[in-house]
């Protein structure tokens, strides 16, 4: 007698009553927010004149050599912010990052534990929140645009510098470990010669993301083009503002295609 | 060119000089279930090469971690080069014990990116002032001169500024060997160090490391899964089954029908 055919698989796969409770909670979520707080069909209509209106008020943009020459030096002042920043915050990242390995560091898994809860705390206090309190602290100005960007940078950095360690090839760690080195000759002699691709990928991004960072911090007082930019749109001097968003754009463009190239260089 | 023909103990059984290695009652678990090492009597006298062979999981691997506390012993005792200890060697017993140990991995276990001569000072790290061992760059003139000297006892000095992963296979591990040997260690301890390498390579390897350590005077403790090189290399040969001693013999008296029993699986 022959054995009866195994029945076809179903097409779709099979959801449990939570997993399907949670999906359509989920998908009622979406819809009641697009609902919300999405634009309407009505408003886009309504809003596009005003929005021509605008564009035609910022064109063209205000080409004034005095004008241009103090939009140079807030450029210079924005990438000083996000070099400074982030060259601080990279630097800072090392030690952090490697306190928050587990398995590496030397402070053992508590210490990683508590290590990576503060990385986790920079990260998720967003940029802007930080530039409120150094503005608070330090004053208005470009120290509180850096404090900013050194702050952001570790949030960044710590978490990908310390997965990258975690990572790390353990075979090499072993063989310096068995001729007699330390936690210190491990990190030094095996894992950062092994993780630096990595690290200077992570920096790139770091570096690029300042850049954007420290555009916008002068929005709320931390120094660098976003002052150039809230003082123009305060002022309702759109010729202005549609130089410094042209300026932003190409600063952030040149950002990218400078680091991509940095990028593909290292790997 | 390497010399290839094997080389065969210098020194008779009899004549051997006091125990580098004693272990007694050595017992290994990783969990409560599972012993590894079932209580492991040794004895490894000064100047001997010693190959440890067994099936995959007898526990020889361990028991050479045991021996100079990579892996914690669960009971028993270990003595090594004038160290004894229990459980773990404590920090500065450690540090002794290893400085005067090499290790060499079945995987070479190189930093890839960075130069040979970089790896091979990396066996400078136990010694005073470690961090200058990092690399090449910080090393002392003398630490950097001694590596090259360890990679001209390998054939391999012309290599020193070629980055590690540039390498093959076979060149790699005599890498590892000339790292594990810059120091002159008193004992080198070798994980089956042909093993990943294809048979001229592994046969190359292993004539190295015997040629090497009966040139400069150092104990060799080895495992290999191929009883052409334990029984060409080595002057003794302990067999491991089941986490325990099977036999200890000279190389020159284990028979066809010993291996057999080493590798034989018990019918349940």
């Amino acid at each position: 007698m022959s054995k009866p055919a195994d029945p076809l698989p179903s097409r779709w796969p099979r959801l449990s009553p939570l997993a399907f409770a949670l999906t359509m909670a989920a998908l009622a979520l979406v819809i009641a927010s697009v609902g919300q707080v999405a634009p309407t069909p009505g408003q886009l209509v309504d809003g596009g004149p005003s929005l021509v209106r605008l564009v035609n008020r910022m064109s063209p943009p205000n080409l004034d050599p005095a004008f241009l020459t103090r939009i140079f030096w807030r450029i210079v002042e924005t990438f000083q912010i996000a070099i400074a920043g982030a060259a601080i915050g990279i630097a800072l990242s090392l030690p952090i990052a490697w306190f928050a390995a587990r398995g590496v560091g030397p402070l053992g898994n508590v210490g990683a534990f508590l290590s990576k809860a503060f990385i986790s705390f920079l990260r998720t206090v967003p940029d802007l929140v930080w530039a409120l309190l150094f503005v608070a602290t330090v004053g208005l100005g470009a120290v509180a645009g850096t404090m900013t960007i050194v702050v952001d940078t570790i949030g960044f950095c710590g978490r990908f510098f310390a997965e990258a360690i975690e990572d790390s090839e353990k075979e090499p760690q072993e063989a310096i470990s068995a001729i007699g080195g330390n936690r210190l000759s491990i990190l030094f002699g095996a894992i950062l010669p092994e993780v630096m691709p990595s690290f200077v990928n992570t920096s790139l991004f770091a570096l690029e993301k300042a850049v954007r960072s420290s555009v916008v911090l002068g929005l709320v007082g931390a120094g660098g083009i976003g002052q150039e930019l809230k003082a123009a749109f305060d002022l309702f001097q759109y010729r202005n503002a549609s130089t410094i968003i042209l300026v932003i754009f190409l600063i952030v463009l040149g950002m990218e295609w400078a680091t991509d190239r940095l990028r593909r260089k290292v790997q | 060119m390497l010399d290839l023909s094997p080389a065969r103990p210098s020194t008779a059984r009899g004549a051997l000089s006091d125990p580098i290695v004693t272990t007694g009652g050595l017992r290994k678990s990783y969990d409560r279930k599972t012993e590894i090492l079932k209580g492991i009597d040794l004895t490894i006298r000064a100047g001997e090469r010693v190959a440890l062979i067994g099936s995959n999981g007898c526990g020889k691997s361990t028991l050479l971690r045991c021996l100079i506390g990579l892996h914690e012993v669960s009971a028993g005792e270990v003595t090594a080069l004038g160290e004894t200890f229990t459980g773990l060697p404590a920090g500065a017993q450690k540090a002794r014990l290893r400085r005067k140990t090499g290790f060499v991995f079945q995987k070479h276990c190189l930093v890839r990116r960075r130069s040979v001569l970089s790896n091979v000072i990396h066996g400078m790290m136990s010694e005073p002032g470690s961090w200058r061992a990092f690399s090449q760059m910080t090393a002392p003139e003398t630490w950097r001169r001694a590596a090259l000297e360890a990679l001209a006892w390998v054939n391999l000095a012309d290599k020193a500024a070629a980055r590690a992963d540039a390498l093959s296979g076979g060149q790699q591990q005599r890498v590892a060997i000339a790292r594990a040997l810059v120091r002159q260690p008193a004992l080198l301890i070798a994980d089956e160090p042909a093993a990943s390498l294809d048979p001229v390579s592994g046969q190359d390897v292993m004539a190295l490391f015997t040629r090497l350590c009966a040139e400069h005077g150092i104990t060799l403790l080895f495992t290999s899964h191929d009883m052409s090189h334990a029984r060409s290399f080595a002057d003794r040969i302990v067999a491991l089954k089941a986490g325990r001693v099977l036999f200890d013999k000279p190389a020159d008296t284990t028979t066809d029908a010993d291996i057999e029993e080493v590798f034989r699986v018990e019918a349940r």
